[in-house]
């Protein structure tokens, strides 16, 4: 039956396209990015996107960087965080909370859904949507990883982490690599519109961009 | 289709009905007013706007001029990637697969992500039949189950419910499903919402399937997408062992780089939002990451009779952004429930009669749910001429005869001879207004003039259709 269904959906594309003229090759008048090729603009515009769909934004060094993440966790009150393999351990060397590494034994659903927090890196993120992506490359782990746990920090290198637009993201992202783009904290607008941080995703997102 | 809307009443009864209930009238204005200039707002921040529809247009005509093409490279992609393919030639036998797949894992309950495709062929009330529980878990899908209701708006389905009937829906129901709403649930949305997150996730961690639909199948890399806000995607797509994603065969673009245009387009054109909070992306199976096994299954349910008609393909565009039922008059007079499908407004005045014919009354009164004001064409991302559709299933409708059309065969005759003189278009005016088939201020179809002649008239754009078709057709 699976064959017959094949053939038989194709047979049908394949007649009712008899008289379909053949399509040219779609035009692409459309802009590369609607942002000057600036450094400082571009991360300015990170900023301000990410913050404006209420991701909490902060700047630092690579220096300060395991300082900041142990004050983040310490104010949301985070006492365990998952650990995706790869994270330099040199950004949780000032934290005090209890640390799950997700690396040989693979934590479950349930102890994701008892873990405060989890930090890790990036692939890009994408200013003018205020968009971080992840691919499960290094220091960024499996999805589940980011998803069960309340809290999100996701660290932006600024030197080589951050394009402009979508259509300068995609290039850069290996399409057989399971993505996830992150554009605030999860939300609603279900009931009345009114839009409400929060849902199944964390609900608080804490995005980090090092800066030289 | 789904066998949820047997028994609907024709467009303009139900129509009717639904304009009468002050509830659902102001709850339908106070949301489609609002995200409709919240994405006008959206849409001016792209100077590029034009361009990117005009491209998203184009990409998805020339797939459609290729499907079978671009399906068979998406299908060898998916394959070679660790995922199953399945071929549905209709709801029956995409049901069946869906079943088969469930009960081979052994499992009786999946979670769900919300899929127009599964609402379509009533995929639910399938599994129900065959013993197998499946819990929306969108929100608004969440809220329209619990309630034992039915959607009315593609990307807002309990759009017709406001807080405090959710909170109700909530209190009475959730305990009977599982967790239950907490003793003293207010009807703030903060609660509401946290009372869906709490109920929700206990069938999140124990799942052991999901089943989805996708927004995008990237034929060239063998990608699925799916554009989410609240996370549940996330759930589903991530926690199971098995996911089973059903998407409907026009949901194929060819490139990994044609994203580019429709992850800028979407968004702006739904939510109004820069960028929906998730997008999930994968490609088959990944070890260690997410389900172990992946089937795909391909549906053609009607898809095929749309694409054979060459004016009616262009429906098969659609991206199901909802910007079109957002600007549409009758849509938010009329409501959702009104279409008789999971289809509603402008998109699904055209889309449902090409899907499964015209044959039930319903949906041969569909082509008729509309005053051809164009608002829908201005805002649609891909550019689909809806009236011109209209138009033309109309003519369709009524070459079929009938009693119930005889009205339609003669208004249609009218119009048409004056679409094609335009010269005199002040006469074909005045005769179309005696068989009130195009006349903007009234809405055409059997029954309609009762309606909106009794109750106050919709708003319609000021252009008279004269106007309106002038500029765009010359
Ligand atoms: S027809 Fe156009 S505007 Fe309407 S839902 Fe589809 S893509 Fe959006």
């Amino acid at each position: 039956m699976k064959q017959n269904s094949r053939a038989r959906v194709l047979g049908r594309i394949r007649q009712a396209l008899l008289d379909a003229p053949p399509s040219p090759e779609p035009a692409r008048d459309y802009l590369t990015a609607h942002t000057a090729d600036d450094e400082a603009v571009i991360l300015d515009l990170l900023h301000e996107n990410l913050a404006d769909y209420r991701a909490n934004v902060h700047r630092t060094t690579e220096t300060d960087l395991p300082a900041l993440v142990a004050k983040l966790l310490d104010r949301h009150g985070a006492q365990t965080i998952a650990v995706p393999p790869g994270l330099p351990i040199a950004w949780l060397s000032e934290t005090t909370a209890r640390q799950h590494h997700d690396a040989d034994s693979l934590l479950t659903p349930h102890e994701l859904d008892t873990t405060h927090a989890v930090v890790t890196s990036c692939a890009l993120a994408i200013a003018e949507t205020g968009t971080i992506v992840l691919d499960g490359g290094p220091g960024q782990g499996r999805r589940a990883l980011t998803l069960v746990p309340d809290l999100h920090i996701c660290v932006v290198r600024a030197k080589d982490q951050v394009v402009g637009s979508v259509p300068q993201a995609l290039p850069r992202l290996d399409p057989t690599r399971p993505q996830t783009w992150i554009s605030g904290p999860s939300a609603t607008s279900d009931i009345e519109l009114d839009r409400v941080e929060g849902v199944h995703g964390p609900r608080r997102l804490d995005v980090v961009i090092v800066t030289r | 289709m789904s066998g949820t809307f047997i028994g609907m009443p024709a467009f303009p009864k139900a129509a009717h009905e639904a304009v009468r209930d002050t509830t659902l009238r102001a709850n339908l204005r106070h949301a489609t007013h609002t995200i409709r200039d919240k994405r006008a707002v959206a849409v001016a921040e792209l100077a590029d706007w034009a361009e990117l529809r005009e491209a998203g247009k184009q990409i998805k005509t020339e797939t459609l001029h290729s499907l079978d093409t671009y399906l068979v490279q998406l299908e060898e992609a998916v394959t070679a990637a660790g995922g199953t393919v399945h071929w549905a030639a209709d709801a029956a036998e995409a049901n069946q697969i869906v079943t088969d797949l469930v009960k081979a894992t052994g499992e009786s309950e999946v979670v769900k992500v919300k899929s127009m495709a599964t609402q379509e062929i009533g995929l639910n009330e399938h599994l129900e039949a065959e013993g197998i529980r499946a819990y929306e878990t969108d929100l608004a899908e969440l809220i329209v189950q619990l309630g034992e209701d039915r959607p009315s708006h593609i990307l807002v389905p309990a759009i017709h419910r406001n807080r405090g009937e959710i909170r109700d829906i909530f209190t009475s129901e959730m305990g009977k499903w599982g967790r239950e709403a907490p003793d003293d649930l207010t009807d703030s949305p903060v609660e509401l919402a946290e009372a869906a997150r709490l109920h929700l996730r206990e069938k999140f961690l124990r799942a052991k399937v999901g089943i989805s639909g996708a927004n995008f199948m990237v034929a060239e890399t063998g990608t699925l997408v799916v554009v989410e806000s609240e996370g549940n995607g996330r759930m589903c797509l991530t926690l199971p062992e098995t996911l089973i994603s059903v998407v409907g065969i026009e949901k194929v673009v060819p490139t990994w780089r044609d994203l580019e245009v429709f992850l800028q387009t979407l968004p702006r054109s739904s939510t109004a939002e820069r960028m929906n909070p998730y997008t999930s992306t994968w490609t088959g199976t990944t070890d260690g990451d997410g389900p172990s096994a992946f089937h795909l299954v391909l549906l053609d349910n009607g898809r095929t009779d749309a694409l054979a008609d060459e004016v009616g393909r262009q429906a098969l565009r659609c991206i199901r952004c909802s910007a079109c039922l957002n600007v549409c008059p009758v849509y938010e007079r009329a409501g959702g429930h009104a279409y008789g499908s999971v289809y509603p407004g402008p998109i699904g005045a055209i889309l449902t009669p090409q899907l499964r014919g015209t044959t039930s009354e319903v949906d041969a009164s569909l082509p008729y749910a509309s005053s051809l004001c164009g608002a829908c064409y201005d805002v649609c991302p891909v550019a689909i001429d809806i009236p011109e559709v209209l138009v033309h299933l109309r003519e369709k409708v009524a070459g079929q005869g009938g009693k119930g059309h005889r009205l339609e065969k003669v208004a249609m005759k009218a119009a048409g001879w004056v679409l094609d003189h335009p010269g005199v278009l002040a006469a074909g005016e005045r005769a179309a207004s005696k068989t009130r088939a195009l006349h903007p201020r009234k809405l055409p179809g059997p029954g309609a003039r009762q309606w909106t002649e009794s109750r106050d008239l919709p708003e319609l754009p000021a252009e008279p259709f004269r106007d309106w078709w002038k500029k765009n057709r010359t």
